[in-house]
């Protein structure tokens, strides 16, 4: 299972972020050919991003592109130059419905084909960003096998509410659609930015919510944010110890040849296994598979 | 009676009964004084003469007045020939571009140098190759002779009507304030002539003191000796650039595994932003682990100042104060104590203070592969840099630690071969960048034990790579034959040159 705590944004336009983006531990890199490049540039960060992702070595982390949308023209120039770039995920914005999903994906394919890139290859993510985004959530998560993740935009989201960001009421019910359409189709949930970045208490009020409703991880758009934001998702030693312990039991299950596996007289029983596991990844700690 | 046995006894003489004709004391000119009404009286009264060597220091940095207002002064005389013997020069020396052209300064000695006046000496402007010496290494030269200094024109931020001078204030609140004056006490003590200049005249004893009275011939008081704003700002913040603090970060972790963390331990950190991060993260592990620190060396920031005042740091040893915060706690702490340039890094005196260093934290604008490292000229061969200590404390600590980004901006910090090299690679001990980082081979002992503590290390070819694989190789800069700098190394032995640049072919 692949971490997606952080998603850190680097804009499309900014050479010295592009360059330096590798360095701050990221999960995931989100390069942006979206909101954070002025429409006179886009072309320049297009050609720019492609030429990043190209040359530079950003392993371990996940590469997402964030396109324009495809009404504006520019999305399907993006996907062109962009798929060819073979980023893992293409982040798609302002995503209302299934078929805004399903109709990049067709481009998606088709380049692919084009390209002599393996068809499937290019993972998707969609990000949700107004009221109707919000209720069509189930239909948006399971609209593509390429979907790695849907994420909440709540800069747009709050303008459609007619609202505006404050202690999180706002995104209440947004969030709580968005994590569970997500599950439902197992995949991530992603939230979206909180932009004071010198604001650390705030960001780590709003990290412990998202990580109690159940989200995968959060945008980010300042590197300092990803070491407290992994902070907060690493697991206590407590939970630890207890996830080894279970998969201690499982092992040994295993080599018995027993079907069920037991701690301390209680059964142990598949979504038990599941958590441990993702709670040991979550604290870097290898497990057999 | 054999009086011969005691030396100089023709010199001492019997004046007879004492009264008011004979008492020495009492027999001085009525106004007879150190103080003087203007800059011009001084250099006239110190005896300046063609061809003499005169001296500033640098502790006002980029707000410093001393030097433009001496030497426009002595243009004035019609005074020619001089060579300027200057602890460090800045931007703001940029009006010495005339003076060089006048014949006013033939030659000039320094630490570093930059803005205008670097890159005017960078294209020749000079006959005479400027001489770039480390702060140990101007001390010993000022203290053998080598550099024989004429007059002594030191500013002061107070001064009192004997000569004793301070870099700080005791008597107003917000006044103009550098702290230590360490660079300049050397001068002082050696110059054939002190002239101070202050723009406050305090009540004596202005004590204790940074210049002795002992050591001051003239005094004379100006409107303004520099731009408070230029001089010193409030405190030294600390780096929000998170590039910088991922350095930081990993230095101190370096620090903390590499052996010399422990208690009672000695440092030297810059002020630069990823060094004074080091220091919070270090002050950290300190607090957690409960352990203390002996002494902090050198450029002495207010972070620093914090942890002395916080008991994690037993004595400070200030040669120059960074920040307001660290002249203050320089005014105020009994062992924060002000050093000159000798005690600081003097390499013929066996006790100078680098050479107890545990370890130090030093800034690069160029590595290479062999571990040299060039402060002083920049990517494109001109002059923007000081040497400062850095081969001093390089040298004289017991791990150096050369800390900077892979890459700026397009330029890689990491080469095959520096531009000049200030410190040599003997002297350097461990990099750390924001992408990795690497031993010195000559140092297996330090490898393992970083690597014990499971921190990742690079050769530093492949870190050189690395930079390269991101922003490319760029071409190799065009020099011309003439030689514009010698650079010094700590013990004054010459350990580069540094040519004028050519520009004829900037087409690319």
């Amino acid at each position: 299972m692949k971490l997606r705590r952080s998603m850190m944004f680097v804009p499309g336009n900014n050479p010295g972020m592009i360059r330096d983006a590798a360095i701050y531990g990221a999960d995931c890199l989100m390069f942006d050919l979206e909101d954070s490049v002025a429409i006179t540039e886009k072309d320049a960060a297009r050609y720019l991003v492609y030429n990043a992702l190209t040359t530079i070595d950003y392993s371990p982390a996940e590469i997402v592109v964030r396109i324009n949308d495809l009404e504006s023209g520019l999305g399907i120039q993006d996907l062109e130059a962009i798929v060819r770039a073979r980023p893992d995920v293409i982040r798609l914005p302002k995503t209302a419905t299934a078929k805004d999903v399903t109709d990049c994906e067709k481009e998606i394919e088709r380049i692919e084909k084009e390209a002599g890139i393996p068809v499937g290859s290019t993972g998707m993510m969609a990000a949700i960003e107004s009221a109707e985004g919000v209720l069509n959530a189930p239909q948006i998560a399971l609209a593509s096998k390429r979907l790695i993740g849907i994420a909440l935009g709540a800069e747009d989201y709050v303008t459609d509410l007619k609202t505006t960001r404050s202690d999180g009421t706002e995104l209440a019910f947004a969030r709580g659609m968005i994590v569970n359409a997500a599950r439902m189709a197992g995949i991530d949930a992603l939230d979206t930015v909180y932009s004071d970045v010198n604001n650390e208490e705030g960001f780590l009020h709003e990290v412990n919510i998202i990580k109690k409703m159940g989200f995968s991880g959060k945008s980010v758009i300042n590197p300092r944010q990803i070491e407290p934001l992994h902070r907060t998702f690493r697991p206590s030693q407590k939970d630890i110890d207890k996830a080894l312990a279970i998969m201690d039991a499982i092992k040994e299950a295993n080599a018995k040849g027993s079907g069920v596996a037991s701690l301390k007289g209680k059964m142990i029983d598949k979504p038990v296994v599941a958590r441990a596991r993702y709670l040991l990844e979550l604290a870097g700690i290898e497990v057999d598979a | 009676m054999d009086v011969t046995k005691i030396k100089n006894i023709d010199k001492i003489t019997y004046r007879g009964e004492f009264d008011e004709n004979t008492s020495p004391r009492k027999n001085l000119p009525e106004k007879a004084s150190k103080m003087l009404p203007s800059i011009r009286e001084a250099i006239i009264k110190s005896g300046l003469k063609d061809g003499m060597t005169i001296s500033f220091h640098h502790h006002f940095r980029n707000g410093d007045y001393i030097v433009n207002m001496v030497l426009d002064e002595i243009a004035k005389l019609g005074i020619k020939d001089l060579t300027v013997a200057a602890s460090s020069l800045t931007s703001c020396h940029a009006p010495m571009i005339e003076h060089i052209k006048n014949g006013v300064v033939t030659h000039i000695e320094t630490s570093g140098m930059r803005g205008d006046l670097a890159e005017a000496v960078s294209r020749g402007l000079m006959d005479t190759p400027v001489v770039f010496r480390s702060h140990g290494g101007r001390a010993d030269a000022i203290a053998s002779g080598d550099i024989h200094i004429d007059v002594a024109f030191l500013g002061a931020p107070t001064c009192d009507i004997m000569g004793n001078a301070n870099g700080y204030n005791r008597y107003e609140e917000n006044a103009t304030m550098c702290g230590s004056l360490g660079y300049a006490k050397v001068d002082a003590e050696y110059a054939d002539c002190v002239v101070i200049i202050t723009d406050h005249i305090v009540p004596y004893p202005n004590t204790p003191c940074g210049i002795p009275a002992v050591d001051v011939r003239y005094i004379v008081e100006v409107e303004n000796i520099g731009d408070p704003n230029g001089i010193m700002s409030g405190a030294t913040r600390y780096t929000k650039n998170p590039k910088e603090l991922m350095i930081a970060k990993q230095t101190a972790e370096v620090i903390e595994h590499s052996g010399y963390f422990k208690d009672g331990f000695s440092m030297q950190m810059g002020s630069g932003g990823a060094s004074l991060a080091t220091a919070r993260f270090l002050r950290e592990k300190m607090e957690e682990q409960g352990i203390h620190c002996d002494f902090a060396l050198g450029g002495i920031t207010g972070q620093i100042a914090e942890m002395h005042e916080a008991g994690l740091i037993d004595k400070i040893l200030d040669v120059q104060s960074f920040d307001l915060r660290a002249a203050e706690s320089l005014k105020n702490n009994r062992f924060h104590a002000q050093i000159d340039g000798c005690f600081y890094a003097g390499y013929d005196f066996v006790g100078a203070a680098v050479n107890a260093l545990d370890f130090v934290i030093l800034s690069a604008l160029e590595i290479d592969t062999d571990f040299n490292v060039n402060v002083l000229t920049g990517s494109d061969g001109v002059i923007r840099g000081a040497i400062g200590g850095h081969p001093d404390t390089a040298d004289g600590a017991k791990m150096s630690v050369v800390v900077g980004p892979l890459t700026r901006g397009r330029i890689p910090t990491i080469v095959d071969h520096v531009q000049t090299v200030i410190t040599p690679g003997v002297d350097v001990d461990v990099v750390v960048t924001d992408q990795g980082v690497a031993v010195n081979p000559r140092r297996p002992d330090l490898a393992e034990k970083l690597q014990e503590a499971g921190i990742l290390l690079y050769s530093i070819e492949e870190l050189k790579e690395r930079a390269e694989k991101i922003v490319g190789k760029p071409d190799p800069i065009k020099y011309k034959d003439k030689v514009v700098g010698l650079a010094l190394y700590r013990d004054n032995s010459i350990i580069d040159v540094i040519h004028e640049i050519d520009e004829s072919d900037m087409s690319r």
